[in-house]
């Protein structure tokens, strides 16, 4: 069982624009499988995300939850079922990759950040190389969303200055230039130390409260209480349950869930 | 002091023999003097023994004539040539081989290492097979093989094996076409220096624009357009021209291709243009295959190699016509039609105008054998052949080694953030490969120069050969010329690892 | 928006995946055919293969004349590789011009030697330190009596006799034995911090590696009896095995300084904090632990030595290369068109199962250390 924290923020969550839309679909999943060769790794996974949802995907190590989202941009092919995207539904075409990779951001475990390339150049890369946007212009933007995640002074550092907080803020901001309409979570906090995981939380905690759809796999169930509006819970490569963060903690059905919970909440 | 050995307190000054320091010197001391003993024991011995051979020693031998030959030289050599001028002869001739091996076994092992990582079963092991093969084999051996085995096995002159392109092989080596340039054609080459500048110097501000204002210059673009078109109608010309004229033969062949070319040059700049390179590149893909076929299965009859051909050749063409669908507008694409247009285009019309010549000087079979031509001895083909395939192994190793060195999550970073694979690679995954490629890189060069002393055992005459051997057979000088050798080495060393050096200090990644 | 409550009531049961997922089918759908572009390269490799193994096919096997052939059929049109020749020639090939009645004394060291080598390469065999002790300093006293003779009634053999693969494996083996202490004592006093001792370990190290080992041959070949005292000869054998051991030792020197590097200064400190001397510290902590690590790096040193032994030709030594080249050379009665060519394939076998075989071996400790590590 990977560890799970139960850090919180201490401030009250702004929920004026944390608004899901009824009409928008940003995802939908619909009878997807996976296999890994022979393996099974996701079975049957029916999934329907509206704008402006904040959906926290648990469950314990092999469950699938990382391969889940990174099926959403491609990262990994599935083998049966649809992914629809933004509209658009996921192929072999590499045009319509491109097109739901551009607006789709991802933040990874282990940040992933191009150690080669400064953190404004990190930043700059993608607008300036995937959207065409002038380099005055992207720095500016980049400018802008380090100083949201609080970190505007490291920006000529390179990626190894910096502590490991430091960086998955960055690899947020990141993401953010590319102004992506839905954001993917890949156990963003796992990698990082108990005191660090705050300061990226908080980064979180603000995408969510400007209204940014976002599915986060994390074993921070203080997180999915203040923030998520729905938490899914996976086990052996199928969703088990879901439900409201209020009724899926305090009254789980399915007894796999139940057993879940009892092993992380004491 | 018997009182204070069994007292629990330490005396307070150590003893002479247990300071660090002391004994740091003492030990320090010994070493030097047992090697300074060594050395004049040394010393002593060779004066005693060069006495009794009556040798004289020191380097005034460099000024004497040498009076031998040397068979292959860049330098003008003569029996009446001085000493120092063959310690210069073995230099060039050892810089020669290794730069010209350097840059084939870094093609080669390029080549071979990026295959060995391909995702293609056949590719991959043929690859690895190569490698594997190769470098567990002596280089002295292979090089032995290809001396003696090979080119010493080949035809007598008289029998020469004739390959296209006027190029003859035989015992006595390879004989090229040697270019003579007339007066005007150095107007050519001058005006192919500038090209390639103005070429890379419009490539520079192409790409800073772009990276400016997020997109590339108009007039690059317009330009680049009309560059595409032209490099269109070039290349379908001469690949039409010969499936026409030579292929399947037709009356009236030029003027066919050139209005084909035409047509495929002006679908090309239309939304039509993935067709266009579908098409041109069935017509390449099939020469190609129908002349490679038709030379590797010479019993096949001439049809299965036409239809073999063009089966694969269709597949290829389903391939480019996929991959151009998918090509961005040409707004949007970096305009290398252009820069190779200037590139080629220019020098081509100096070359027409100024009324230059390049006449190549064709090797003849005369009597007994070949005159004019450029003739490579075979050691040197052998010694540039045998540390080519060699070191490209070590080459490929290392390349792997380099690419896979990159963490997978760069990749998807890259990835999920959009950039399309060329991006990929030229922005992310290459500049961290190479970091890790170029120090054990260098290093192989290196081992390559070193490597080419062994052109010594079949005869080709680098420094050791000439030097080392020849000419401190002649002289007896055996310290100075032994000492001249290894100091070159030693310098192409330091040369080497200060150069690495700043390079590291460069490129480090900055850590905490 | 909808109820957004969901509990699975039956779970979904692994099933195999879709055929083109597993099966061979699936595998060079994979492996070959993944994208248009891998089916290209796939028939362009299956063309080139198609080209090259039926002539490599013949010319080994096909139509090879075997060992029991005869020079006649080696010398007619279209024949292959000259098996016959090798196998006539095997001898000299093995042990040079060692007395054929007197070959059983190498055959002994050879086998001696296996024995001994086996078990102490295979990492869980007992008795390691003992079996050290017999191959280190034993077997070389015993082997040398036994081949050069001249006691117990055993006709002496000169070492201008020894020959073949014979004088490779030695130069080899001798060279890496002695090579490696040397190589320890440079990698030390390269991390000294006295700084004659520093400045002559750096400076031989890197003088080493920066010249060619053909260069440093010819020293030894020449400059060595210079250096002697008047009227001592230096047999070649042992000119051949100084240049070696010189050269090797520069290299072996780098491997050990990576292994010393890797050990974390805890243990440089724990060992200290003990009150150890600085030679109990380094024999009882740090080495054991940086050879075990370097082992990997020793074998590869051995490779490239056991290749580079082919070239003590300089020194006048005919080791197994020279003694191919030799017959190749003078064997007229042999003489084929493919000849040469054959020779020079046995020897490239020769090396290459010794060289192939160490290197997995290499590998395969590398594993072995990696997992050990991560623990």
């Amino acid at each position: 069982m990977s560890q799970v924290s139960e850090t919180t923020v201490d401030r009250p969550v702004d929920t004026s624009h944390m608004q899901v839309s009824s009409t928008n679909v940003a995802i939908e999943v619909i009878g997807m499988h996976k296999w890994y060769s022979d393996f099974h790794v996701l079975r049957d996974i029916n999934l329907k995300v509206m704008e402006g949802e904040r959906i926290v995907i648990a469950g314990p190590s092999g469950s699938g939850k990382s391969t889940l989202i990174r099926c959403i941009n491609r990262l990994e092919e599935h083998q049966e079922g649809q992914i629809i995207v933004n509209g658009t539904e996921l192929t072999a075409d590499l045009k319509r990759i491109d097109e739901v990779r551009r607006e789709v951001g991802m933040v990874f475990q282990h940040f992933n950040l191009f150690p080669h390339l400064t953190i404004l150049q990190n930043l700059t890369l993608a607008p300036i190389w995937v959207r065409g946007i002038p380099k005055a212009e992207a720095e500016e933007t980049a400018m802008h969303y380090l100083e949201r995640v609080k970190i505007p002074e490291q920006a000529l550092k390179f990626p190894g200055q910096l502590s490991g907080g430091q960086q998955q803020r960055v690899a947020i901001a990141r993401s953010l230039c590319m102004q992506p309409r839905i954001m993917l979570f890949d156990e963003p906090t796992s990698a990082l130390d108990p005191e660090m995981v705050k300061e990226v939380l908080e980064v979180m905690i603000s995408l969510a409260e400007d209204g940014m759809t976002m599915i986060c796999v994390t074993h921070e169930m203080g997180f999915a209480r203040q923030v998520a509006n729905r938490v899914i819970f996976m086990d052996q490569g199928q969703i088990i349950e879901q439900n409201e963060p209020e009724a899926f903690f305090s009254n789980p059905q399915h007894e796999r869930t139940k057993l879940f919970l009892s092993q992380i909440l004491h | 002091m018997t009182t204070l050995d069994t007292g629990p307190a330490a005396a307070p000054r150590v003893s002479f023999f247990n300071d660090p320091v002391i004994r740091g010197i003492i030990y320090q001391v010994v070493v030097a003097g047992l090697l300074i003993a060594f050395i004049a024991w040394i010393v002593g011995n060779t004066a005693a023994n060069l006495a009794a051979q009556n040798k004289t020693t020191g380097f005034d031998f460099l000024w004497k004539t040498a009076g031998f030959d040397i068979s292959f030289s860049l330098l003008p050599w003569s029996r009446a040539s001085f000493y120092w001028e063959a310690f210069l002869v073995g230099i060039t001739n050892t810089l020669l081989v290794a730069f010209i091996g350097i840059v084939l076994a870094t093609m080669l092992g390029f080549t071979i290492g990026i295959a060995r990582l391909s995702s293609n079963f056949i590719v991959s092991r043929l690859a690895t097979v190569y490698i594997e093969t190769i470098r567990n084999i002596p280089l002295l051996l292979q090089l032995f093989f290809w001396y003696f085995a090979v080119l010493k096995a080949m035809p007598a002159v008289r029998e020469s094996l004739a390959l296209p392109f006027d190029i003859f092989i035989n015992q006595r080596g390879l004989m090229l076409p040697r270019p003579t340039p007339d007066q005007e054609f150095t107007w050519v080459m001058v005006t192919f220096g500038l090209a390639v500048i103005v070429a890379i110097a419009l490539s520079v501000w192409a790409l800073r624009t772009r990276t400016l204002t997020g997109r590339y210059p108009r007039q690059i673009v317009l330009a680049g357009k009309a560059a595409d078109a032209c490099i269109t109608f070039l290349i379908a010309f001469v690949a039409l021209l010969v499936l026409l004229a030579v292929i399947f033969p037709i009356s009236n062949a030029p003027m066919l291709a050139a209005i084909l070319a035409v047509v495929i040059a002006a679908l090309s700049v239309t939304r039509f243009a993935a067709l266009a390179r579908g098409v041109l590149s069935f017509v390449i893909a099939f020469l190609i295959l129908d002349t490679a076929i038709g030379g590797m299965f010479s019993s096949l009859p001439g049809f299965v190699t036409t239809a073999v051909s063009a089966a694969v050749a269709l597949v290829i063409a389903r391939v480019v016509y996929s991959g151009a669908l998918e090509r961005p507008p040409s707004e949007a694409r970096f305009p290398l039609a252009l820069m190779a247009l200037i590139v080629i285009g220019v020098p081509a019309l100096v070359y027409w105008l100024t009324d230059a010549t390049l006449a190549f000087e064709v090797p003849v079979l005369e009597r007994f054998n070949f005159r004019g031509g450029l003739q490579l001895p075979p050691e040197f083909v052998a010694l540039a052949f045998g540390l080519t395939v060699y070191t490209a192994s070590f080459i490929a190793e290392t390349v792997r080694a380099g690419i896979q060195a990159v963490n997978k999550g760069q990749t998807e970073a890259a990835q999920s953030l959009g950039l399309k694979e060329g991006d990929r690679l030229r922005l992310v995954i290459v500049p961290q490969a190479m970091r890790v490629i170029v120090p054990p890189l260098t290093s192989q060069y290196l081992n390559l120069t070193k490597n080419s002393s062994l052109g010594a055992a079949i005869g080709y005459p680098e420094l050791v050969n000439v030097f080392a051997g020849t000419a401190l057979n002649q002289t007896g000088r055996a310290i100075e010329c032994i000492a001249l050798t290894m100091l070159v080495y030693l310098i192409f060393s330091l040369l080497t690892s200060v150069i690495m050096n700043w390079y590291n200090a460069r490129v480090s990644l900055v850590e905490r | 928006m909808t109820d957004i409550g969901f509990v699975r009531a039956d779970m979904v049961d692994a099933r195999p995946a879709p055929h083109r997922t597993s099966g061979a089918v699936a595998w060079a759908q994979k492996n070959l055919f993944a994208t248009p572009l891998d089916g290209v390269l796939t028939v362009l490799g299956a063309i080139f293969l198609l080209w090259i193994i039926p002539p490599i096919y013949n010319f080994f096997i096909g139509h090879a004349v075997g060992p029991a052939g005869t020079v006649e059929e080696c010398r007619m049109e279209n024949a292959g590789a000259c098996w016959a020749y090798i196998h006539s020639e095997m001898e000299f090939f093995i042990y040079g011009f060692y007395d054929i009645p007197e070959q059983w004394r190498p055959n002994i060291v050879f086998a001696l030697g296996a024995a001994l080598l086996i078990p102490l390469l295979m990492p869980k065999v007992p008795f390691k330190r003992t079996n050290a002790v017999l191959f280190l300093f034993v077997y070389p006293i015993v082997s040398y009596y036994l081949l050069a003779g001249g006691v117990f009634g055993l006709k002496p053999m000169p070492t201008e006799k020894w020959g073949g693969l014979l004088v490779t494996l030695i130069i080899s083996v001798v060279g890496i034995t002695l090579s490696f202490p040397i190589g320890i004592i440079l990698a030390l006093g390269r991390q000294s911090k006295m700084p004659v001792i520093k400045t002559l370990c750096i400076g031989f190290i890197e003088l080493v590696r920066a010249v060619p080992l053909i260069s440093v041959l010819f020293m030894a070949s020449i400059m060595l009896p210079l250096f002697m005292p008047q009227g001592m000869t230096i047999d070649k054998l042992l000119r051949a095995l100084v240049g070696v051991t010189l050269f090797t030792s520069a290299y072996m020197a780098e491997v050990v300084r990576g292994g010393l590097q890797a050990i974390p200064r805890g243990q440089y400190e724990a060992g200290a904090s003990l009150g150890l001397s600085y030679w109990q510290r380094m024999y009882f902590i740090i080495l054991p632990q940086a050879l075990k690590h370097v082992i990997p790096g020793i074998v590869n040193s051995f490779i490239a030595l056991f290749k580079d032994t082919s070239l003590v030709y300089i020194v006048g030594m005919k080791d197994l290369l020279e003694a191919v080249k030799t017959k190749n050379d003078t064997a007229l009665e042999w003489q084929s068109a493919n000849t040469a060519t054959t020779g020079y394939l046995f020897a490239a076998m020769v090396f290459w199962v010794f060289c192939f075989g160490m290197s997995r071996y290499s590998i395969y400790m590398e594993r072995r250390l990696n997992t050990g590590y991560k623990r």
